[in-house]
């Protein structure tokens, strides 16, 4: 156990506890039921961006298996494609393990560096939400850790009340252990991708939308540039996807898979250094990158899904303030409410590195899973931005209003009201929350900001 | 809990009706913020000051605890209420203190106890009560109004000066030794600042007003500040008076 400093990705609002390294779950049963009253949480890579992973005061048991020299914890049957894996075990390992004999991860978000306790937890959800849904959906069991310190197996058909409410429950049902995965089979290691350039956000909404062809393609999502005003407001380059055939694949081993080494932000970056200008400059270059006519060619699978994965610990890049991810869902037919937000922030200057657009598929049975029928829209942003916070809750009254809601794993600022109007049946997860944890044990910084957890003990 | 944009969900004011701390939370009081908590011996006055910053933030829950600044015994039992009406403290302002501008010490030595226990012995238990809930918390900040008075004690008001030196040490040291435990203090010096502290003073050179002392405390807690100055310029001025001789430093016109 050693007392640190933690944050999220985006390295705000850094709290002190104790950690626990371990995937032991003995040793992890001792320490969650000697925890004190400021409780314990599950720790993953520390991929999501705010403080859904960090508790506190509290103890914060850590569970990676990166560099176990046992190999990879994961068992996967080729012929099935079901995977029994540890939830230690990253997207990135799975991959490793799984690309070369044909099965893909079902679902993967924007990087390969969490693990699937993180993954089950958040329920994260990739480019394919609208084919396949969010990750939660392709679990077929898992083993919890209770705050009791029993085990239970849960799955959608033994228990689904308490299986729904730990996929996407932010931890904060239980610690899971292990999971059961069914993978998805490919032919290839390739992506055949099909880019085109989007001159406004009209153009944007109409290839995604109900008229366009999404359904078409398994993987889709559009980059939209935030800073661009006027005609091209809302300007953007669409990629759709689908795993390529082995017979596309100009190669003897078509499912090579090697993700490429990467390179490492500096370790120390100013505050300000990605500014209005320099990201002004990389969007035009961005957008002229793409080619002016649909183009369609093969992608690696880093390249496709994870490309920011490319650049080691780049969260770094914002300086020593950190960044706040901004993700939100609207009805699909409140374009109105997207490109309203859309000028709101390229009318406050606010410069997003990253604003991608995707429309998402329905939503599945648990009740904090964030995906939903609509459109999402994910925006990057410095936290030292002067206003940000009242800029913030402005758009967070307009989501709100418009039947919209925000993304757990990526929050780091939303009010607790946000929650109750964004998550109609909080309420229906709170109770089994609840019977899964009589104690009050689970507590995150996040669940404290909520009040996720505060009606039983907020001390 | 604090949240990823700098804004504090619970905040303390003690000296609830200190004008410096008032304009702190006109500051550091934004969306998201919402528990505050006023601590002051006179309820209704804290109130009255606070009415346009409650007008602005409809869903702010505003509590009141009573204390005596004076009374060091409590401050442990004052800070136990706090929290178990709020949970945790993310800023706590440390606001009260007396000048006792014109009061006759050579008169009324008795008269330095009480200025003592408000300024120095009693902030001291509050300091410790304070750190000791943040430090369970795993975070937070105390916000410490001190003084360029306290950086050297001249004549005019000795006694005030020795309080503040002797508490802005104290909290240095303190926050040294809270270094690892996500709790820590941020000591605000300013210079003479224009409040109702300070009416009918003659206002000394490089003075400021409130507002002007809690946009440098909102930057000194944004950017993890140990010590901020206001204005700015006066610690250069103080790094060089305080090494000065004796004997210049008597005749300069301070």
């Amino acid at each position: 156990m050693v007392t640190q400093r933690l944050s999220g990705w985006g390295r705000t609002a850094w709290t002190v506890s104790e950690v626990l390294s371990s995937t032991d779950p003995s040793e992890i049963r001792t320490a969650i039921t000697s925890a004190g009253d400021r409780g314990a949480i599950a720790r993953g890579l520390g991929r999501s961006y705010g403080a859904a992973a960090q508790n506190a005061g509290g103890l914060v048991v850590e569970l990676t298996s990166e560099h176990d020299p046992m190999g990879i914890d994961a068992v996967l049957d080729p012929t099935t494609g079901v995977l029994e894996v540890a939830s230690s075990v990253s997207i990135d390992s799975i991959l490793r393990l799984c690309v070369p004999r044909g099965w893909f991860i079902p679902v993967t978000p924007g990087t390969r560096f969490v693990t699937v306790g993180g993954a089950i937890a958040s329920d994260v959800h990739g480019k394919n939400h609208h084919f396949d849904g969010s990750f939660g959906q392709h679990v077929r069991s898992m083993t919890v850790m209770l705050s009791s310190g029993e085990t239970v197996e849960l799955s959608p058909e033994s228990n689904p009340a308490w299986f729904w409410a730990t996929v996407g429950g932010m931890g904060l049902t239980g610690v899971v252990l292990r999971a059961t995965i069914q993978m998805l089979r490919v032919e290839s290691s390739r992506v055949r991708v099909e880019t085109q350039r989007l001159a406004d956000f009209d153009a944007v909404c109409g290839a995604m939308g109900k008229d366009g062809d999404d359904s078409d393609h398994r993987y889709s999502v559009c980059w939209v540039d935030l800073l661009a005003t006027g005609s091209s407001m809302g300007r953007g380059v669409l990629t759709r996807g689908d795993h390529a055939l082995a017979a596309e694949v100009d190669s003897d081993d078509p499912l090579a898979y090697d993700p490429r080494l990467r390179v490492s932000a500096p370790g120390w970056v100013p505050n300000g250094l990605i500014n209005k200008w320099s990201i002004k400059a990389f969007n035009e270059a961005w957008f002229r990158k793409a080619p002016a006519k649909t183009h369609v060619g093969l992608e690696s699978i880093p390249a496709f899904f994870h490309p920011l994965d490319g650049v080691n610990k780049w969260n770094r890049l914002y300086g020593p303030q950190g960044f706040i991810q901004y993700q939100f869902i609207v009805p699909l037919e409140r374009t109105d409410v997207l490109r309203h937000v859309i000028e709101t922030f390229a009318g406050a200057g606010v410069a997003s590195f990253l604003a991608v657009l995707k429309r998402m598929g329905p939503h599945n049975p648990a009740p904090l899973s964030f995906p939903t029928e609509g459109w999402t829209l994910t925006l990057d942003m410095a936290a030292g931005t002067k206003g940000l916070a009242e800029l913030l809750a402005h758009v967070d009254a307009e989501v709100l209003d418009a039947g919209g809601r925000h993304y757990l794993a990526k929050d780091s600022h939303v009010a607790p009201s946000a929650v109750r109007r964004g998550y109609p049946r909080l309420n229906e997860w709170l109770a089994t929350q609840e019977e899964m944890d009589p104690a009050g044990v689970w507590r995150s910084d996040l669940a404290r900001r909520l009040g996720l957890v505060d009606h039983r003990r907020n001390r | 809990m604090k949240n990823g944009v700098g804004v504090a969900q619970n905040i303390v004011l003690f000296g609830g009706t200190s004008d410096i701390g008032q304009a702190i939370l006109r500051r550091i009081v934004k969306p998201g913020a919402a528990r505050l908590v006023l601590v002051s011996r006179d309820i209704d006055a804290a109130n009255i000051a606070v009415a346009d910053l409650v007008g602005r933030h409809s869903d702010l829950d505003v509590h009141h605890v009573r204390f005596d600044a004076a009374d060091a015994d409590s401050m442990k039992s004052v800070v136990d209420e706090i929290a178990g009406e709020i949970g945790d403290i993310d800023i706590a302002v440390v606001a009260q203190g007396l000048l006792n501008e014109g009061i006759d010490y050579w008169n009324d030595p008795s008269a330095l106890v009480g200025m003592a226990n408000v300024n120095f012995t009693a902030t001291m238990s509050l300091l410790y009560s304070l750190a000791g809930r943040m430090r369970s918390q795993g975070y937070g900040k105390i916000v410490l109004l001190s003084s360029v008075a306290g950086e050297r004690v001249r004549r005019g008001n000795p006694a005030y000066g020795a309080t503040k030196a002797g508490i802005d040490g104290f909290a240095l040291a303190l926050d040294h030794e809270l270094e690892g435990t996500g709790a820590s203090i941020l000591v605000v010096r300013p210079g003479f600042v224009a409040t109702k502290m300070t009416a009918g003073m003659d206002k000394a050179p490089f003075s400021t007003d409130a507002a002007s002392v809690a946009k440098v405390v909102e930057h000194g807690i944004t950017a993890d500040k140990k010590i901020v100055w206001a204005p700015g310029l006066l610690k250069w001025m103080f790094a060089v008076l305080k090494i000065l001789p004796i004997s210049v430093w008597r005749r300069l016109p301070l």
